[in-house]
């Protein structure tokens, strides 16, 4: 079983210097394109808002775009590392609006806030332990994904028609819920995952580096990414190679709908709210569009947890950009949608040829 | 016993079974309401199914053709969306006769589609990624025609939305007449063309029908070219039902359509299905949401639960029924 089909660096002329065969190698390499791309809109950004890159340290917490971008992409970049491993193993899951929309409200409901006058102090406390509300959101969380991954997995349904079902359904369950009203939290300590700091940076932040480096230490340190992998190039494959590859997709799709989980406790803890009809909104399909950015193969098998949170931070960048450069934020979708069509259309070997026919 | 058995199995494998449930769903659902409330099982009520559903039924019929050829289509609510917006703008800003409005933004429907179709065949793209990026694409125009919703006060579409068409004491509306049309037109053109058969051809078997020689490329990209053309056309009826022109018009119809198409009876893999489904999958939708509002105490989210619920119910069978039949 081989690793990712990387491709061949093509064969350097003999007369080429060497610093350029250095070049060309270092351009062949996967993450090239997307940290390419990344510098431009950043370089980008360094002309034309003025201290864009200042950074300054206000009540011990660090401010600035820059990590005000980072921020607010933790979020989609939770829920693209999930969609990475998804489309890893030729799957989709669509569902992750859903998701987010159904534990930001599970947790918000559970803890609301009530005021209490304690010694003639006002206090707000929540409903319900906060510890038991995160649980029981995250909970929800994996039930979702754990329906996903039964009926991938389990009924082997097409995975963009079984997340489908959670996409219509998922969203109706929170609405239900919330009667499609937006319920707002009282409760201070909820508020510091979405925006409180830890050592001056962000919190949301250290979750999204703790879970990275949980998941990147599993793929590189055992043999799951492998694993993954070999699913995602030729599932009957790896099936009679031993694999326990209904297994391994049912815990792919749990994660992804754990991920989106804790992003929609994130999304909650950060607007201070629950907005069962908006929250997450075509999350999914940023986060898709942040993994295909990344340099992953939609088809399966070759991924990339690091492209994938570069992915997330172009579209930030990018949403950043237009914000402040004046463009109307309506733009957005339409840049968006030709960047998808130009990344696509750069991995089609169609296109390829079409262009090699021209030159 | 076990010529029942025998003989149950035989029905269950018939290719027809699914519509047949989807059939005897919908008389359920409509006997059942009719049976809990009054008044529900009048005839001006089954028709305000047709006539509040009339562009979902012309979506599905252009997502049938899709699914049928092995694709999917997710553009199509935002080109709805496009089209009631760009037929708003060009009847109040730049004047043009209706008719000339109406035949532009079919042609521009159908060219949006094909473009679609073009770069998933020709660059061997995804149909879902190249239609979720013309879903975000569509989308996208629409808010920098304008942001808000324009509202369209041109005499012919307001004579138009009030056409009623006398059916056996009832009455229709323009629109649903059209839906309808297509409906016969396409279910026509599905069984008795040409085209018809390489759709299922191609739906069935790409490969196959590609070694029988059929033109794989040009059937592609005219599916969906008619997809887009569906989508227009369907934009064109909610621009009549509406009267306004707005860039958040038919947010997630896609998957409406979708779910209808699957609960009409089609395979979600292609080849397999018919075009027929389409409408008693949007009927089953549309009952649903009826039997709802007739309601009157339950919440109108539970509309999109029951649809997830029913989704995931036809899948299941469709599944268990595919992995009977030998292929």
């Amino acid at each position: 079983m081989s690793a990712a089909p990387l491709k061949a660096p093509a064969p350097a002329p003999v007369t080429a210097p060497a610093a350029r065969a250095g070049a060309a190698s270092l351009l062949a390499h996967p993450l090239a394109k997307p940290l390419l791309a990344l510098a431009a809109l950043l370089l980008l950004d360094l002309f034309f808002i003025p201290g864009f890159f200042t950074l300054q340290i206000r009540d011990g917490h660090l401010y600035g775009p820059v990590v005000d971008i980072v921020n607010r992409a933790a979020p989609l970049m939770l829920a693209a590392l999930g969609m990475t491993l998804v489309i890893a193993t030729r799957g989709i899951d669509i569902s992750v609006g859903a998701v987010v929309a159904l534990s930001g409200t599970m947790a918000a409901m559970l803890i609301g806030g009530t005021m209490v006058v304690n010694n003639g102090v006002p206090e707000y406390v929540a409903n319900t332990p906060m510890m038991l509300a995160l649980a029981a959101a995250m909970g929800a969380a994996l039930l979702c994904g754990a329906w996903n991954g039964l009926l991938v997995a389990g009924l082997k349904l097409q995975p963009i028609v079984a997340t489908l079902i959670l996409m219509v359904a998922g969203r109706g369950l929170a609405q239900l819920l919330t009667d499609g009203q937006i319920v707002t939290v009282y409760y201070q300590p909820f508020f510091f995952l979405g925006s409180g700091y830890l050592l001056g940076i962000p919190c949301a932040l250290w979750v999204v580096a703790a879970v990275l480096l949980v998941v990147g230490l599993l793929l590189q340190k055992t043999a799951l990414g492998l694993f993954i992998q070999a699913v995602g190039i030729n599932p009957v494959a790896a099936r009679l190679a031993g694999l326990r590859t209904a297994t391994l997709i049912f815990f792919v799709y749990v994660f992804c709908s754990a991920c989106a989980g804790l992003a929609g406790l994130m999304i909650a803890s950060n607007i201070k709210s629950a907005d069962a009809n908006n929250a997450g909104l075509l999350l999914e399909l940023d986060a898709i569009l942040a993994v295909t950015l990344g340099g992953t193969s939609l088809a399966g098998g070759k991924f990339s947890l690091a492209g994938s949170m570069i992915g997330a931070l172009i579209i930030q960048t990018l949403t950043y950009t237009i914000y402040s450069l004046g463009v109307p934020p309506e733009v957005n979708m339409v840049v968006k949608s030709i960047v998808v069509f130009a990344v696509c259309l750069s991995q089609s070997a169609g296109f390829k040829q079409l262009w090699k026919g021209r030159a | 016993m076990s010529a029942v058995l025998t003989g149950a199995r035989g029905v269950a494998a018939a290719p027809y079974f699914t519509s047949v449930v989807t059939v005897v769903l919908l008389a359920v659902l409509l006997l059942a309401g009719g049976a809990a409330y009054p008044g529900f099982l009048s005839w001006q009520v089954m028709l305000n199914l047709l006539i509040d559903n009339a562009f979902l039924l012309v979506l599905a019929i252009g997502m049938g053709i899709v699914i049928l050829s092995g694709g999917i289509d997710l553009s199509v609510g935002s080109v709805l969306a496009l089209t009631t917006m760009v037929a708003a703008w060009l009847l109040n800003t730049a004047h043009w006769p209706p008719a000339v409005v109406i035949a532009a933004v079919l042609v521009l429907g159908a060219l949006f589609g094909a473009a679609q179709g073009a770069m998933i065949h020709y660059f061997q793209l995804q149909p879902f990624i190249v239609t979720l990026a013309g879903m975000f694409l569509a989308r996208g125009l629409c808010y920098l025609i304008s942001i808000e919703s324009i509202t369209i006060d041109d005499p012919l579409f307001v004579a138009v939305s009030q056409v009623q068409v006398p059916v056996l004491g009832g009455f229709l509306s323009a629109g649903a007449m059209v839906a309808l049309a297509l409906l016969a037109l396409t279910i026509w053109v599905s069984r008795r063309t040409a085209f018809g058969r390489a759709v299922y051809a191609i739906g069935g078997n790409e490969q196959s029908a590609l070694m029988m020689g059929l033109a794989v490329g040009r059937t592609r990209v005219l599916v969906y070219a008619f997809s887009g053309f569906c989508a227009a056309l369907g934009g064109v009826l909610f621009a009549f039902y509406m009267l306004s022109g707005y860039g958040q018009h038919a947010q997630g119809t896609e998957l409406d359509a979708i779910a209808a198409v699957v609960i009409g009876g089609t395979l979600l893999s292609g080849g397999y299905g018919y075009v027929a489904g389409a409408l008693s999958g949007v009927l089953v939708l549309g009952t649903i949401q009826t039997l709802i509002a007739f309601d009157g105490t339950l919440s109108s989210w539970w509309t999109r639960i029951v649809i997830g619920a029913l989704l995931f119910l036809f899948c299941v069978v469709q599944r268990l029924l595919s992995a009977r039949v030998p292929t």
